[in-house]
Order: structure tokens, then C-alpha cells, then sequence
């Protein structure tokens, strides 16, 4: 990729919780925020931070299936409701599945690279718990091919990660695979209680693994993947300010208080073709490569990642994609707690997707506000220590099984 | 006949009720899981949802609408691999409304008894007056070819002597559903020396399709579940009487429901149950029950006095409690009901005198929904029970004796040989009654 032709930063994040079973003000049969609130909250958030509507150029909001999930469509025109003076201006909505955020994030990059905004509002919002989970497991399959879906599984797309994991229990053995599993979802649930926003923030479960090893049962959910192993069912927004410096100094922000995009991958896959290897996420390993080539760094110079772990078997599959253990032994590398937050390379700080939640809509949105949470020191109780040796940040999101992929790496501002 | 061909066609009588309507749903869904196997698919099911009351039938099917999504829901694996030959369907809500469709197109509603004639079985889920059961049971055995088995929900009513009454040589058995029968794991089957072995052996082969809990009970009246029950509300009664010396009438009922619920660890207190059940209920099968003991008298002066002042509990058809021992708001307890009164006095100003003279509750006294699934639920009870062996209070003394009736009861139905063993009345108090623990327990010993 050619040198970048100006800076470009991230500011100002912020995260509506991740509603959802496991939080404690969630009931599945009282009343509930809407579309319109959790757009208006997250959007809020940032721009109260950046001096108001005033100062943004334009808006990208990202988003997968509201039109299915809340029967709503062409959701830029939400983007006034956020304040007053983003009335007139630009907005966009974008959408790749559980990459919509990912796309969202880039789609903003482009428009202060392509010098046409200074300050871009990104965000990202989903509200799943419309549907019982059978239905919204009909909605989510849109993520994959629709020619596929009558020969699916009742859960779409647990059913082909589980598949997954079948193939890479087969090839790498069971039981070291299954501890992998359970470990991984131990550090989600740990990080998650450090994260008042998260949906497992309440979580008060003592033995994790042992939770996490429970034996899946196809009978009444998926052959190779209890539910554990599962992100879960969320209502949330993200929104991040993506500005330029003369966008900083307009907003008035200062270079530490935020973070440089230095490299990305951006990469699609053909949604009509199964994977070639299912014990490959070979979009994201793409995706991953291109990002550190073009920011110019190997992975020893990453302080934190931030993967799209929707499937425990896609956050340690990320783990050899990324390169931090050979193909077979992403399971070994995170039961030796190397990925815990304080691990060689902490993953998911403040839960990834099985534990902070995923909106699919907003979570590659999400990724991106913790990555600038934990370089600018402003994570609270979830915060790690990121030293001057690796003062890099990434993030991994993906839509459908490895299909929209985008990967960005970032340094401290 | 194979067990499907006795499915073929099926009458459930009293369809529309409470217990009717669970036995209704779950065999309708059976039926229609046979007509989805490939093998089956040029047979018809038919299932006669036979009722008095066509308000009734109405109701009961928009009661299956919903309870068919529910079990539909739950079992989206099954089914997608059941329709996987419907190109039409492709999405888990499309094959999910073609479900509801096939099972409630298995249900004919109707008021007519000549419906049940051509049935290979007839389901009895009417009220629990054997005259009635026996009037039915004649009509149909007299104009029906197909000598059809008889498998009545009665809680109580002995089956040899309906046998006997309706002249149907054996092609009867007990088959008694716990309420409600769509959710309670429970079937207590009771079969007499005349019922024919096939008969049983289908309705075996059936418990275990619906996935329920066989626990066998020998025929005598009340069975295990009510011959439990019963006797157990007797003494709640009986020593809400003694406290009612001290506390008065509706301080004592608060006392021992309190007691019974909280120190017993039970999902409710024993006027609650009643209430639950139905005082007039419980007094019915009481009534029933009582010509066939020998040296007991199963007989509440409470329960008549409160039945003439028209305060009988039961459920509004909506599934709400109606006012009984207890009146009750939004499903909680908020009062109780004051015979000399007439009216309902709060538990507000009940409970200070009535918890004080109770005394002291231990410490560790476990929440029965805290510990029902909980896997150190043996330790965390045993350690609860010894603080309340150790108790002197009022409330722990109260609590102890009703342990030991309790237990006393239990033994007495395995030694009456109404139970074959002292497991099998642990089981029904456990699945059936929600019971954290089986009466006959080691806790106080």
C-alpha cells in the first residue's frame, strides 16, 4: 500500500451497553429501547466530546438487519436526531454483515483521506432482541449465502462454525481443542466484569472453564459448540469521531487523547464458495497481512488485540491467523494464558464478543473504541499497561463465516 | 395394534380443561411427529378434543397456537431435518407455522360424544365425580366397535372400581398427569390385576415419548401424589387450629404457610397449595378418598366452612389465582382470609406478631428457588436442617414436626402398598410437587 497521503486519527469513542440476557436491567418481556435510542445515545456520546454536531462533516453508520429486526430501513436519516446541526449534512449508511462497523470505520478513513471531511462520525448499531433467538438465528443467516440456508442448521451460523470446529477438533485433537475453547471464554467473561458496558459485566459465575468445557449436545443446539462458545444476543451502538489533524485541532482534541490509523486491510471473499480449509480463516489472515505490511509492523510490536471472536473456535483460529502460534496450536497458546490480559498479547480486554457482546452492526465500531480506550489510558478497571516497545493496537472484524473482513492497525497518538 | 395405529385416533374428553388441554396439546404433537416420519404419511391422525362447552373449545385453540410455538421453538433441530424434503420451507419461522398448522389440523374440537366412537383410545380429563366418569365411559364402550382403552386422569377415583362400574373387563388404567401436563415431568400410572398388559405396555411406550416420569402407584384412592398431599394439608391444618389459640385465625394460617414455604424449603406453602389446587378441589378428592380408609378420617371442618362462605381458590381461566385461604395480588400473597370477618386481613398487619412468635429462623436457611438446582443442594439442606434440629423456636419446632409427619405419611403409603418403595414417593414429591427434597429423608435423623 502507498504511504498514506495525510494523518488520520480516532477520537473520542464511546459504547451504549451491550443489553442482552446476562445484564442485569434485561427482561425479555418488559419494554425496551429502540433502533432510534441506542442511535442517538451512542452518537451523543462522541460528539459531545468533539464540540457537537457542528464539527462533524459527515456521518457513516453501520449496520447489518434492522430492516428484518426492527422493519426499519434507510437509517442516515436517524442521524439528524442526534443533534440539530448534523441536519443538511452527509451520511451513509453501510453494511457487511457483522462487518458493517468494520465497513463503517473505513468508509470514514476514506473520506478524510479523500480530503472531502475533517471530522467524520463513525458508528455502529444493531437491536437483536426483537426475535427469540430461532428467529433471529433466520435473520443472522443472511450473513451467509441464502441458497445455502435451506440445507443449514436451525442456529445458521453456529451450525457452520461448529463445523468448524469438528474439522479442527479432527485435525488437532478434541480435548486440547475443547480446554483451548474454555480458556478462551474464561479471559472473555474475566475481562467483561472489568467493563461496566459489557454484557457479561454482571457475570458471577466462579468456575468459568468448567462452565465453558460443558459437552455440546446436537440434539438441541449445535454437534461441536456449546453455548458458551456462542457471542450472545445484543442491543447496542458504538459511534468514534475519525478526524484529520486539522480535524484535532477543530474539535480541539490533543494527538495523546487519540489514536493513528497507521495500516489497514480491507478484503472480500466469495460469499458463493465454502471455505477451502475450515480450519483456515484465510480472509482474516489476508486481511491481517495487508494490515501490519502497510502499517509497517509484525505482530511483536502489537501491545493488544481486539478479534471478532463470535465463536470461540474464530478467536483462537484469529490467533494462528495473525500468526502468534503455528496452524493447530492457537488452543495450546491460549490455555497457556498467553492471550489473558496479562498474557504476551492480551486479546479482547474488555471481552471481545462473547463477553462484552455483539451487536453485530456496532462491534467492529466497538473494537475500535477499546483499542483507543486502552492507547490513550482510558479504559478504567479494564485497562492493560502498553509499553513504548508495543505501543500498536489491531482490530479484526469480520462478516459472515470469513467473508467481509477488515483489519486496522493503531498507534498511540 | 401397533402403537401408531392406536394413535390413529384418539378422543381426549374435558378437553377444554385445565389438565384436558395439557394432555390435548402433548398428543396432538405426538400424533403429528408420527405423520411427519415418511412411513406414516398416507395415515390420518385424528384427535378429538371433546368438550361441554364451545367457549371452551375456543379457547383451547388459541391456547395450542401458543403452546405448539413453544414446543415447536424448542425442537427447530428435529423439525428442520423433519421438513428437510419441503423445498417451500426454508427458514426455521416458516417451517415452525407449518408445524403449528400440522399439529392443530390433527385437533377436531367438538361437543359430541358420538366423536369418541371411532377412537382406539379415550383419554378422561373430566371432574372428579365417578358417576360422571362411569355415565361417560358406558355411552361410548356401548356404541363403540372398536373396544377402545380407557386411560383416566383421575388424582384420586380407584380404577378398579371404575372398571368395575363401567363393565369394561381391564381396558382401563390410571394415567395421572401433574399440572400443569405440558411442563410437570410427572405421570403416576396405576394399573389394577384386570388391566390388559398391552394397554400398559403402550401407555409406558407413550410416558416415554412425552418424555415423562413414570412413577408407578398401586390402585388405591388418591394414589401416591393426593394420598400425600392430602394428609400433609391435613396437618398444616391441624396445627394452624393449635396456633390459632395464640395468633388467631388468619395469624396461625400466615404462620404455618410461612413455615411450610420458607422453613420446609418448598416452591409454596401448604394453604397456598391448597388455594392452588382448589379448596373445593381438595375437599372433592378428600371426600372421595375418605369411604376407602380404614382408620382415618381424611376430613377438613375448615375447608366446609370456608367452601359455604363461597372462598374456594382455583385458578381464573386466564391462569391467575383466585382468592382462597390466601388472597392474592399480581400472583403474591396479600392477605388472609378471616372466617369470622368475613374478609381478608392484610399480612402487613399479621406478620410482626406472627413472625415473633415464630422466633428465630437459622441463618442458613436456603431459598427453595436457590437451591432446587443447585448441585451442593444435599450439603447446603443438611446443614440447614441442623441448625433446625438444633432450634428451639416456635417456628423450628413447627417446621421438625411437619418434617416428621411428612416422613410418617411417606412411610405409611410404602407400607399401605399404595407405593412399591419409599424412592417412588421421594420421586412423585420431587417431579411432581416441586419438592426441593423427598419426604423420606435422613435430614433430621
Amino acid at each position: 500500500m502507498k504511504k498514506l497521503r495525510r494523518k488520520v486519527y480516532m477520537t473520542a469513542g464511546f459504547n451504549t451497553i451491550s443489553l442482552g440476557t446476562g445484564r442485569k436491567e434485561f427482561h425479555p418481556k418488559k419494554p425496551r429501547p429502540g433502533l432510534e435510542h441506542y442511535i442517538k445515545e451512542a452518537g451523543k456520546g462522541t460528539i459531545d466530546q468533539i464540540g457537537g454536531g457542528k464539527n462533524v462533516d459527515e456521518s457513516v453508520i453501520g449496520n447489518f438487519m434492522a430492516a428484518r429486526f426492527n422493519k426499519q430501513a434507510n437509517l442516515p436519516g436517524f442521524i439528524p436526531t442526534i443533534d440539530k446541526d448534523l441536519l443538511g449534512k452527509p451520511a451513509t449508511s453501510v453494511e457487511g454483515a457483522c462487518g458493517s462497523g468494520g465497513l463503517s470505520l473505513i468508509t470514514g478513513v476514506r473520506s478524510v483521506l479523500a480530503e472531502t471531511a475533517e471530522v467524520v462520525l463513525s458508528m455502529g448499531v444493531e437491536v437483536q432482541n426483537t426475535v427469540k433467538a430461532i428467529y433471529g438465528a433466520d435473520i443472522l443467516a443472511g450473513a451467509g449465502w441464502f441458497q445455502e440456508r435451506k440445507k443449514g442448521h436451525a442456529y445458521f451460523f453456529p451450525g457452520q462454525f461448529s463445523d468448524r470446529a469438528g474439522a479442527y477438533y479432527e485435525k488437532y485433537g478434541r480435548d486440547k481443542s475443547r480446554k483451548g475453547f474454555a480458556r478462551w471464554f474464561r479471559n472473555a467473561i474475566e475481562n467483561a466484569r472489568l467493563c461496566p458496558t459489557a454484557q457479561e459485566y454482571h457475570n458471577k459465575v466462579e468456575d468459568l472453564e468448567g462452565l465453558g468445557l460443558t459437552e455440546p449436545n446436537g440434539k438441541v443446539f449445535v454437534d461441536n459448540l456449546n453455548v458458551f462458545d456462542c457471542s450472545k444476543v445484543s442491543d447496542g451502538a458504538s459511534a468514534i469521531a475519525i478526524v484529520s489533524e486539522e480535524g484535532l485541532e477543530r474539535i480541539g482534541i490533543d494527538k495523546k487523547d487519540a489514536v493513528e490509523v497507521v495500516g489497514w486491510g480491507q478484503v472480500e471473499d466469495d460469499i458463493t464458495k465454502p471455505p477451502e480449509d475450515p480450519t483456515v480463516l484465510s480472509t482474516i489472515k489476508k486481511a491481517a497481512e495487508e494490515a501490519l505490511e502497510s502499517a509497517g509492523i509484525t505482530i511483536d510490536q502489537l501491545g493488544t488485540v481486539e478479534t471478532h471472536d463470535c465463536f470461540s473456535v474464530a478467536g483462537i483460529l484469529a490467533v494462528e491467523a495473525l500468526g502468534f502460534a503455528k496452524p493447530g496450536e492457537g488452543s495450546d497458546f491460549v490455555s497457556a494464558g498467553h492471550t489473558a490480559r496479562d498474557g504476551k498479547i492480551p486479546f479482547n480486554t474488555t471481552g471481545g464478543l462473547i463477553g462484552w457482546g455483539h451487536p453485530t452492526g456496532a462491534t467492529g465500531v466497538h473494537q475500535a473504541v477499546t483499542i483507543w480506550e486502552q492507547l490513550t489510558g482510558k479504559a478504567g478497571d479494564a485497562q492493560i499497561e502498553i509499553s513504548n516497545e508495543k505501543p500498536y493496537g489491531m482490530t479484526i472484524n469480520m462478516g459472515g463465516d470469513d467473508k467481509t473482513v477488515v483489519a486496522i492497525v493503531y498507534k498511540k497518538g | 395394534m401397533k402403537y401408531e395405529e392406536i394413535l390413529e385416533n384418539v378422543t381426549v374428553l374435558g378437553a377444554a380443561g385445565k389438565m384436558g388441554s395439557g394432555i390435548l396439546l402433548l398428543t396432538a404433537a405426538e400424533m403429528a411427529d408420527l405423520k411427519l416420519r415418511p412411513e406414516n404419511s398416507d395415515k390420518e391422525f385424528v384427535l378429538n378434543a371433546m368438550d361441554v362447552s364451545d367457549r371452551g373449545l375456543s379457547g383451547l385453540m388459541r391456547y395450542l397456537q401458543v403452546q405448539v410455538r413453544k414446543l415447536a421453538e424448542k425442537k427447530m433441530v428435529f423439525l428442520r431435518n423433519a421438513y428437510a424434503d419441503r423445498d417451500d420451507l426454508i427458514e426455521n419461522g416458516e417451517i415452525i407455522d407449518q408445524y403449528i398448522f400440522d399439529v392443530m389440523n390433527v385437533v377436531k374440537p367438538t361437543t359430541r360424544l358420538e366423536s369418541a366412537y371411532n377412537s382406539n383410545l379415550i383419554f378422561e380429563a373430566v371432574n372428579e365425580d365417578p358417576v360422571l366418569k362411569v355415565k361417560l365411559f358406558r355411552n361410548i364402550d356401548d356404541n363403540s366397535k372398536k373396544k377402545p382403552w380407557f386411560f383416566t386422569n383421575t388424582s384420586s377415583v380407584p380404577i378398579g372400581q371404575l372398571d368395575k362400574d363401567s363393565k369394561l373387563d381391564g381396558r382401563i388404567l390410571g394415567f395421572h398427569f401433574y399440572n400443569p401436563p405440558a411442563v410437570q415431568k410427572l405421570v403416576e400410572l396405576i394399573v389394577t390385576d384386570n388391566t390388559l398388559p398391552e394397554a400398559r405396555e403402550f401407555a409406558l411406550e407413550y410416558a416415554k415419548k412425552l418424555r415423562k416420569i413414570i412413577v408407578p402407584s398401586n390402585d388405591f384412592a388418591g394414589f401416591i401424589g393426593n394420598g400425600h398431599f392430602m394428609r400433609d394439608a391435613l396437618h398444616g391444618i391441624n396445627e394452624a387450629k393449635k396456633i390459632s389459640e395464640n395468633l388467631g385465625f388468619s395469624g396461625a394460617v400466615y404462620a404455618v404457610n410461612k413455615v411450610s414455604q420458607e422453613m420446609l424449603v418448598r416452591p409454596m406453602g401448604i394453604f397456598q397449595l391448597i388455594d392452588y389446587v382448589g379448596i373445593d378441589v381438595c375437599q372433592y378428592i378428600m371426600k372421595v378418598m375418605n369411604p376407602f380408609l380404614k382408620d382415618e378420617d381424611l376430613h377438613s371442618d375448615i375447608l366446609d366452612k370456608l367452601i359455604s362462605l363461597g372462598v374456594k381458590g382455583g385458578q381464573n381461566s386466564d391462569g391467575s389465582q383466585k382468592d382462597g385461604f390466601l388472597k392474592y395480588e399480581k400472583g403474591r400473597p396479600s392477605g388472609i382470609y378471616d372466617p369470622e370477618k368475613k374478609k381478608y386481613i392484610d399480612i402487613s398487619s399479621l406478620s410482626s406478631s406472627a413472625d415473633e412468635y415464630l422466633g428465630n429462623i437459622p441463618d442458613s436457611m436456603p431459598a427453595w428457588k436457590n437451591i432446587i438446582r443447585d448441585k451442593n443442594k444435599e450439603k447446603i439442606l443438611q446443614d440447614y436442617f441442623n441448625e433446625v434440629k438444633a432450634g428451639t423456636s416456635k417456628g423450628a419446632e413447627l417446621a421438625k414436626r411437619y418434617m416428621e409427619r411428612s416422613m410418617e405419611i411417606g412411610k405409611k403409603l410404602v407400607a399401605d402398598n399404595v407405593a412399591g418403595k419409599e424412592d417412588d414417593v421421594n420421586t412423585v414429591m420431587l417431579t411432581g410437587f416441586f419438592h426441593a427434597y423427598g419426604p423420606i429423608n435422613d435430614f433430621l435423623s
